[in-house]
């Protein structure tokens, strides 16, 4: 692949794709993303050479590419992931931002991380061991935290002679995750991340497969489907109000639009006071501009003087969203501090902060089985669990399914200020348990 | 619906962070070097906050050791953004006793700025350092938080990071303990150029290409100044060369160019087959040279 091959103003329009990808490094995960990093001349010289002599003391005759991913120390000695690395690469048509998480259990924490910004999940897996626990516990945490799309990859294909039949029985088989998970976009490529079949060359050995290859597809994907484009929503983060002349009666919202589109002149109402308004300016720098789309960091005027702060939600065209003091949620629980119904956190959703009481422990989801176990009264770290949480003050959120922003939240531990929980809204508790 | 190209994405998500810094911190600043990273997020902060003033001051942890194009260009934009200025001086820590200053030919003060960006953050109180330090720099780097936390002697846990989800930025900490902020962890250096030549920011000009004095040493062009001891042998050459990274002038690697323009410069980093670090002698110290400085608190 050339990558020389536009003027400088050729590179400056193009999108952005955020993908995870999930499988342990013995579906061949750290191979596959160098690979894609390799055959897209994204490793460099001396990376390379950095790698080659540390695999060579490593007692490794072959180059091992998950050095390129596996940066900490420990890892290095211990030849595993540990946390989230985040690699990026490019080709003419796209930018991508890989989230590589590592596949064990114990680190669902960094999975759901990783999974949290994606568009995109790569699932992995080895075709001689076909659909294992691992790929319905991974394909449940990209469907749980609204991954549009799904690619599973059935890697290791020159292992089993690049069988047609392996590769459908594991397609059939993934079909019954897919239904159960309601998953829409789904698409299965059979490949071999060891020698490039169908990464970024179609397969000269699989001429039965006549799908995209890989990197086809992380090209061509759509990547817009993450954001809510009807419901219009800015949280509120920091009101801009400089003490100048030239800017006295400036009033600035600061904030990043987090759903549908904002105008100039639109009416607007403020969750969770209700206070109303009409927008008569939205700028970026000293630049004025007519509308703001989702994603976009803007400062917007309104035509009257409110009392509007850092935490409020400034809201246009589209449905209204829930307020209420008691909600239902999917929560993950990251620490070895266990959760236990009573417990007290610091609630941050979109740019709200307040404090938050478990009220109850609905039941917890057993990640291989997504049998929903109830009765229990403590979440432990790596635990999913659907409950209920009361706040101080009232929240103004969608269902999460609807927008990943402001159906959002983490808690907090009032005591370490660790982050000990990430939760996906369901509803008000008592609309929805 | 239109889609944000990626420097859009990039710039609001910078913003979005920039943004959150001022909502949740009392006395943040922003680590300016001079190097084309802390300039972009020192023009991401300009436009954060228009038409306030950047809410911060921006702090230069001086070696000593500077090419004087930075400084100039660093008075300038303090001028001009009419930002405020502090300097940490390496200079100030080796005469106070707090630093030793390495011997040797390949001796360098980039390790010694730790210290005193340590007693600086902690003299003025600073609660959080903005920094311009990418994820795709640095194999150490890319486990990086946007909201990375020190402990109150300043330095980095990896293995137990807060997990960051979403764009929902945790920046709680006890008295003491201060944060590292890096706005632009998901650019990469073709980012950098793409958003500098769109935004036509004005850049010091030792990044374009540039007669100097050089020698070669260990496969790299350095720049013969007073502060590098050159060993037998290696003899001073007049070469066309410009920085790909600016730091101290000791551990800073020259790129032989013929880049006279923004535009020629990104040709130039698309058709590269080295990473700008490949011409950092401080991070060829060992395969986790940036790991264990970062841990002990560098930038």
């Amino acid at each position: 692949m050339e990558k020389q091959t536009k003027d400088a103003s050729g590179y400056l329009d193009m999108e952005l794709l955020r993908f995870t990808t999930a499988g342990s490094v013995d579906d061949g995960k750290s191979t596959l993303i160098g690979r894609l990093l390799y055959d897209s001349k994204s490793i460099f010289e001396d990376q390379l050479e950095a790698i080659e002599s540390a695999s060579r003391r490593g007692g490794n005759d072959e180059v091992n590419l998950a050095l390129l991913t596996d940066g900490l120390r420990s890892e290095r000695e211990q030849g595993i992931t540990i946390d989230v690395a985040y690699r990026y690469f490019a080709t003419p048509k796209r930018k991508f931002i890989i989230a590589d998480t590592p596949g064990h259990i114990q680190y669902t924490r960094n999975m759901v991380t990783g999974a949290s910004t994606a568009d995109l999940a790569i699932i992995l897996i080895d075709a001689r061991n076909g659909v294992l626990e691992q790929t319905l516990r991974h394909s449940y945490i990209a469907s749980l935290l609204g991954i549009p799309h799904l690619l599973v990859c059935v890697n290791k294909m020159d292992l089993v002679d690049f069988s047609r039949e392996v590769f459908e029985k594991t397609r059939e088989r993934y079909r019954h995750i897919a239904n159960t998970l309601h998953l829409d976009s789904v698409t299965f490529i059979p490949l071999s991340a060891k020698l490039g079949d169908n990464v970024v060359e179609p397969s000269s050995r699989m001429p039965w497969y006549d799908g995209q290859t890989l990197m086809e597809i992380l090209e061509t994907i759509p990547v817009n489907h993450r954001v809510n484009e009807q419901d219009c929503r800015l949280p509120v983060q920091y009101v801009i109000r400089p003490i100048s002349d030239k800017f006295h009666d400036f009033r600035g919202y600061a904030g990043r639009v987090a759903g549908g589109v904002l105008e100039k002149g639109d009416a607007v109402t403020v969750f969770p006071s209700g206070l109303r308004s009409t927008v008569t300016a939205i700028t970026r720098l000293d630049a004025d501009l007519e509308k703001a789309v989702a994603s976009e960091s803007i400062t917007v005027q309104l035509a009257d003087d409110l009392d509007v702060c850092r935490g409020d939600l400034i809201v246009g065209r589209g449905t209204p969203p829930t307020v209420a003091r008691e909600i239902t949620l999917v929560i993950c629980w990251f620490n070895d501090k266990p959760l236990r119904p009573g417990n007290r956190y610091i609630v941050m959703q979109a740019t709200r902060e307040t404090i938050g009481v478990v009220t109850r422990i609905i039941h917890v989801v057993n990640v291989n089985t997504l049998q929903a176990e109830e009765g229990k009264d403590t979440l432990r770290a790596n635990d999913i669990a659907r409950v209920t949480i009361k706040t101080a003050k009232p929240l103004a959120f969608d269902p999460y399914a609807k927008n990943r922003v402001t159906g959002s939240l983490v808690l907090v531990d009032p005591d370490t200020f660790e982050t000990v929980g990430g939760g996906m809204i369901l509803g008000a508790a008592d609309q929805i348990l | 619906m239109s889609t944000l190209t990626h420097l859009d994405e990039l710039e609001s998500e910078a913003i979005y962070v920039l943004r959150e810094v001022a909502a949740q911190f009392e006395r943040p600043v922003i680590l300016f070097s001079g190097g084309k990273d802390s300039i972009v997020v020192t023009h991401l902060a300009y436009k954060a906050f228009y038409p306030l003033r950047i809410p911060f001051p921006l702090l230069h942890i001086d070696t000593g050791h500077n090419f004087s194009e930075t400084i100039d260009y660093r008075d300038a934009l303090v001028k001009r953004l009419g930002a405020t200025l502090i300097v940490g001086s390496v200079q100030a820590s080796i005469d106070a006793g707090r630093v030793k200053e390495e011997t040797g030919y390949n001796a360098s003060r980039n390790k010694l700025q730790t210290t005193t960006l340590l007693d600086t953050i902690e003299k003025y109180k600073f609660d959080a350092a903005v920094g311009g330090a990418r994820r795709d720099e640095e194999k150490a780097r890319a486990k990086e938080r946007f909201f990375s936390h020190r402990d109150e002697f300043g330095q980095w846990d990896p293995k137990n990071q807060r997990p960051e989800l979403w764009n929902i930025f945790n920046g709680k900490k006890n008295v003491g303990e201060h944060f590292r902020v890096f706005p632009i962890s998901n650019w990469t250096e073709m980012d950098v150029w793409q958003y500098i030549y769109k935004e036509r920011v004005e850049m010091p000009s030792i990044y374009f290409t540039h007669e100097r004095d050089v020698f070669a040493r260990d496969g790299q062009w350095l720049a013969a100044e007073p502060c590098i001891p050159r060993k037998p042998g290696e003899t001073v050459e007049r070469r066309q060369v410009r920085c790909r990274t600016i730091g101290d002038i000791s551990c800073t690697g020259l790129t032989l160019s013929r880049a006279t323009s923004l535009e020629e410069i990104i040709d130039e980093i698309a058709a590269t087959r080295v990473t700008e670090r490949g011409g950092r002698a401080d991070d060829k110290r060992s395969e986790t040279a940036m790991e264990d400085r970062k841990i002990s608190g560098y930038f």
